[in-house]
């Protein structure tokens, strides 16, 4: 077991102190370049707090869905051959919900702010 | 240092121009560079802009016309009375500008978000997605006899280019299989008419007054194809910068696009429009794969580029909202 502070805590502080003390020091394409960089160690953040639980969530599914063991890259890999040779389409049972809250949670790692995925997040995530 | 080479250009070609001042690069990779100027002239300035592949950058990617098609292409829209910057010089040898061309400054907005908030486009806005309907028509009507050499492309062709393109970036994406195979059952076959169809018309890349539209830009991906393919990529929800709710470039419906292209004599198919927003939508999905590869492989290791790959997950949920949506 790794020491403390978590690495979550640690990428905030660096991300903290970019947006509040560095931030107001560059102007033009810096600051840009800069609002790039703090947007990754946001998205580093929010991809540490809640990938374990959605991964965790996400093989289930595509265990019960597919009838198969393996990782999540593995998975996910045997999911896109069944809908690209066409034995799993959007009439197979629980594939549609499958999808979506598979991309729903990427989302809200990725670009909690796009504004298709507040309207859905709006219909109850 | 450009500033030389132009003012020795505009010397020959522009009639009692003396000079430039102000040249300035607005954006350029590695093959192409925009520049804007001002030519000094007795009359007063004139506003050019400055497009060209650098000396020793003459190869054009697969996909784009080349500028030469590109200036061309400019040129015929600008003469039919399509919103165009006038060229105004194509550059020869003699320049010692690499290739490509001149034209005219059309001052306006290009920037989305902009045009979408800023109150001087407020009274536009409205406005907009019927005349762009008109605009596209009004392009698609461009004479063939005159347009330069140019790719052709129909639905089926591209379906197997984007997934090669997919295939190749070897990441598997379920819900991208699942639109490739949405493409290929709903594939509707050749046109019934092929026109000149402009390939990237949309948010962005239209110069927008308070008027409205002004001068259509970035023809380098104009290809001979479905016309329809214009309608559906200006209504891919990436181009409606948050405007979830007006298809058309955040500006408005497809119906009001679809009457302006109407009134202006040509046809809406209304069900290829709508293949060709899944296939734009899974494009742009693609493209941002391969931007991500493009940062891991190649030169271009820039934090910009590397957040683009985390995008391609917004054309997920908008492929789902497509394909699968969920009741409201």
């Amino acid at each position: 077991m790794q020491d403390e502070p978590t690495p979550i805590e640690l990428t905030k502080a660096v991300a903290d102190f970019l947006r509040s003390d560095i931030t107001p020091l560059i102007s033009g394409h810096q600051a840009f370049k800069l609002r790039v960089a703090i947007n990754i160690l946001e998205l580093v953040t929010r991809q540490l707090t809640r990938e374990k639980e959605s991964d965790a969530a996400e093989v289930e599914r595509l265990r019960t869905l597919l009838g198969i063991d393996g990782s999540v890259t593995e998975l996910n890999r045997a999911l896109a051959e069944r809908i690209a040779q066409g034995e799993v389409d959007l009439t197979t049972p629980g594939l549609a919900e499958h999808l979506w809250a598979t991309t729903m949670d990427k989302l809200a790692v990725d670009q909690p702010n796009y504004a298709s995925y507040k309207r859905e997040l709006s219909r109850g995530g | 240092m450009i500033e030389a080479e132009l003012s020795r250009s505009v010397a020959r070609w522009c009639p009692g121009a003396t000079g430039v001042t102000g040249a300035a690069k607005l954006s350029g990779g590695a093959s192409q560079e925009t520049w804007r100027f001002d030519i000094v002239h007795p009359d007063g300035p004139i506003g050019a802009i400055l497009r060209r592949s650098p000396k020793g950058y003459g190869a054009a990617p697969t996909r784009a016309a080349g500028l030469g098609a590109e200036a061309q292409l400019m040129q015929l829209a600008y003469e039919a009375g399509v919103p165009s910057p006038r060229v105004m010089h194509v550059l020869t040898p003699e320049d010692e500008l690499g290739t490509g061309f001149i034209m005219q400054r059309v001052e306006g907005e290009t920037i989305a978000r902009k045009i979408l908030r800023d109150e001087e486009y407020a009274a536009a806005r409205p406005l907009l997605a019927r005349q762009i309907g008109g605009i596209l028509a009004g392009l698609h009507r461009l004479p063939q006899d005159k347009l330069p050499a140019l790719r052709s492309r129909g639905a089926t062709q591209e379906i197997g280019e984007f997934e090669r393109d997919y295939r190749s970036l070897n990441w598997p994406k379920p819900v991208f299989e699942l639109a490739l195979r949405w493409l290929r059952d709903h594939d509707p076959g050749p046109a019934a008419e092929t026109t000149l169809v402009h390939g990237d018309f949309r948010n962005g890349n239209l110069i927008i007054g308070s008027d409205g539209v002004r001068a259509v830009l970035d023809w380098e991906l104009a290809h001979l194809g479905d016309p329809m393919e214009d309608l559906g990529w200006v209504c891919v929800n990436s181009w409606r910068f948050g405007e979830i709710d007006k298809p058309v470039g955040g500006f408005g419906t497809r119906e009001e696009l679809f009457a302006g292209y109407e009134a202006a004599g040509r046809k809406v198919d209304p069900a290829r429009v709508k293949f060709w927003e899944v296939m734009g939508t899974l494009r742009w999905g693609i493209m941002c794969g391969g931007m991500m590869q493009r940062f891991r492989e190649g030169p271009d290791h820039s934090m910009e580029r590397a957040m683009i790959g985390r995008r391609a997950s917004e054309t997920e949920i908008d492929l789902l909202r497509l394909l699968a949506p969920r009741g409201s």
